[in-house]
């Protein structure tokens, strides 16, 4: 049953069969896709015909890398300026309420905390479509009242870096809040009692503590902001993320140089993955 | 400690996160009611949103299909999870178990997008496993192997299997071995220490683990929209249609209210059911 308990020889053995399975269809749609990302075939799929880096650095006619191929390069830029944006704004939003739900009392805290963990079960779908509701609203009565046009109320940029933040902060809160938990409050005491200052404490002690923690959930949101997909699509106008670019191509049949750029992806997301791992075995 | 002090720094935190909750949070969901019950072209209150889903038979019928399945790929998700956690908190060799876990996460990182475009590849007709099959001589013909109900629960099954595997992981490291050892020379049989150890103490993490994967299930898009065909046989679907497509906001806004009003009120009953709160389950 477990490893001190003797066990039957067809149990465990039928036991590491599954789990194997487990495993092989676990990694089979990421080995095949960076395998093919290699193939020299206009379509990404077998026979195998020869080994080729084009999908990476051809130069067209016929076959266009992913390091020459404007849309996508394109679309990969806006991803990392929406990620940026995201990262800086939800781990700034996070901290706060990290800060704000553990040391803090006021009325109504109950209520505010729901409240900030309620994104975790809003569909993201849900969460794209009533932000581009509520900006487009706010939009036509300020028009309305002020006779001005704010671009950054319409689907584009801003509002697709709002509408990412708006749950992935919970996040970012949530690990900060775990690591703050977990903080000794006589060390801001004894900070206080020496004449330190409420920006001092924050500035030496406190946030010091905090930073494998924010760092972590900056990389988290980053990542998040990255692939999001079910917010953003409804908040995107003219310049679309990576995944919505993706996704079109996905749908619509495209050469391997999707595999080319899901190689790319896996590879980040492994590294951020082992770099996390580490990260959090630094944290506790 | 001067009370000056402690309210400047109150206000700092407070205020960001209030702005954010109202901003992003509580009013684009009120306003997403308000435009529910309204009129797309006069502007007047009305039901008829909402009523055009319960008579519109395809779109109760989605509706429907798109909660039954995703409990069905909840309860399958949990069927699988809880070996793969036993297995390697409990079963496998102590040196291999971190190294296991690892290589468990790593998948979970890569974009849903880049997950499902691999089961792409190997299932479509022209795809990898079609070519081995036929090459081997077990199917005459290529099979389409996408675009069916089946193989849309599996992706949603394999996307989701993360969010159960985590928590079972972290309940099934603090079962005590001593109680199935106990159990065991006691002459329980493999069932019975399921029933009566393993599950109900993995019950918080099945909770927590479950409400996570039926919502991000419930509000898939792009799993069912490139695996299960092509006939927006999934809610969001559905409500993406009505946005992006027909640019009918009321008529989506009342599918939205709708949508959060289930997966909220199965949210709530399971809370209610196992006697747990939300403040833990997210944890």
């Amino acid at each position: 049953m477990i490893r001190t308990l003797p066990a039957s020889k067809g149990y465990r053995r039928s036991f590491d069969l599954f789990i194997a399975l487990y495993f092989l269809l676990l990694f089979a749609p990421l080995v095949v896709t960076m395998v093919l990302a290699f193939n020299d075939s206009p379509f990404p799929s077998l026979p195998w015909e020869g080994f080729t880096l084009d999908w990476f650095f051809g130069k067209g006619p016929d076959k266009f890398g992913i390091f020459h191929d404007r849309t996508n390069l394109r679309s990969l830029a806006a991803s990392f300026r929406v990620a940026l944006a995201v990262t800086a704004l939800s781990t700034f939003l996070g901290t706060c309420a990290a800060f704000l739900f553990e040391q803090e009392q006021f009325p109504f805290k109950g209520l505010l905390y729901f409240l900030m963990i309620a994104p975790l079960v809003i569909p993201g779908v849900i969460l794209g479509i009533s932000i581009l509701m509520f900006a487009n609203g706010l939009g036509l009565v300020i028009e309305n009242l002020f006779g001005l046009y704010l671009p950054v109320l319409g689907p584009g940029y801003w509002l697709v870096v709002l509408g990412q933040s708006a749950f992935i902060s919970t996040i970012v809160a949530l690990v900060v809040l775990a690591r703050l938990k977990k903080f000794d409050p006589s060390l801001e005491e004894a900070a206080y009692n020496l004449g330190a200052t409420r920006v001092q404490v924050l500035r030496y002690i406190t946030l010091p503590y905090l930073r494998p923690a924010i760092v972590g959930g900056a990389a988290m949101a980053f990542l998040l902001s990255f692939e999001n997909f079910n917010t953003t699509v409804f908040l995107v106008s003219s310049q679309p993320t990576l995944p919505i670019n993706m996704y079109m191509q996905v749908r619509d049949g495209s050469t391997p140089v999707i595999n080319a750029i899901s190689l790319l992806l896996i590879l980040g997301a492994s590294l951020f993955a082992v770099a996390n791992l580490r990260g959090k075995r630094a944290r506790t | 400690m001067a009370s000056g002090r402690l309210r400047g720094g109150f206000l700092f935190f407070f205020l960001p996160v209030a702005l954010w909750l109202a901003l992003l949070i509580v009013l684009p969901h009120l306003e997403l009611l308000r435009l529910s019950f309204t009129d797309s072209l006069a502007g007047r209150f009305t039901v008829a949103n909402y009523l055009a889903f319960f008579t519109e038979p395809i779109y109760w019928l989605t509706f429907v299909r798109t909660a039954l399945y995703s409990l069905l790929v909840t309860f399958l998700v949990m069927t699988v999870a809880l070996p793969v956690a036993f297995y390697v908190t409990k079963v496998v060799d102590v040196r291999l178990s971190g190294f296991l876990m690892v290589l468990l996460l790593v998948p979970f990182w890569v974009s849903e997008l880049v997950r499902v475009y691999g089961w792409m590849i190997l299932l479509r007709e022209s795809g990898i496993v079609n070519q081995v099959l036929t090459g081997l001589g077990l199917l005459k013909e290529p099979v389409e192997f996408l675009y069916r109900d089946a193989t849309m629960v599996m992706g949603l099954v394999y996307t989701s299997m993360l969010f159960m595997v985590v928590p079972l992981i972290g309940v099934m490291d603090d079962l005590d071995d001593a109680l199935i050892e106990a159990a065991y020379d006691l002459g329980a049989s493999k069932g019975a220490i399921w029933r009566t150890i393993v599950i109900p103490h993995c019950a918080t993490g099945l909770v927590s683990g479950g409400i996570i994967v039926f919502m991000l299930v419930l509000g898939s898009y792009l799993t069912p929209n490139l695996m299960g065909g092509k006939n927006s046989l999934w809610f969001t679907e559905q409500i993406y249609n009505q946005i992006i497509l027909y640019f009918n906001w009321n008529q989506g806004a009342a599918f939205g209210f709708l949508l959060l009003l289930l997966s909220s009120l199965i949210i709530w009953a399971v809370l209610k059911v196992t006697g747990q709160r939300l403040k833990e389950v997210v944890k």
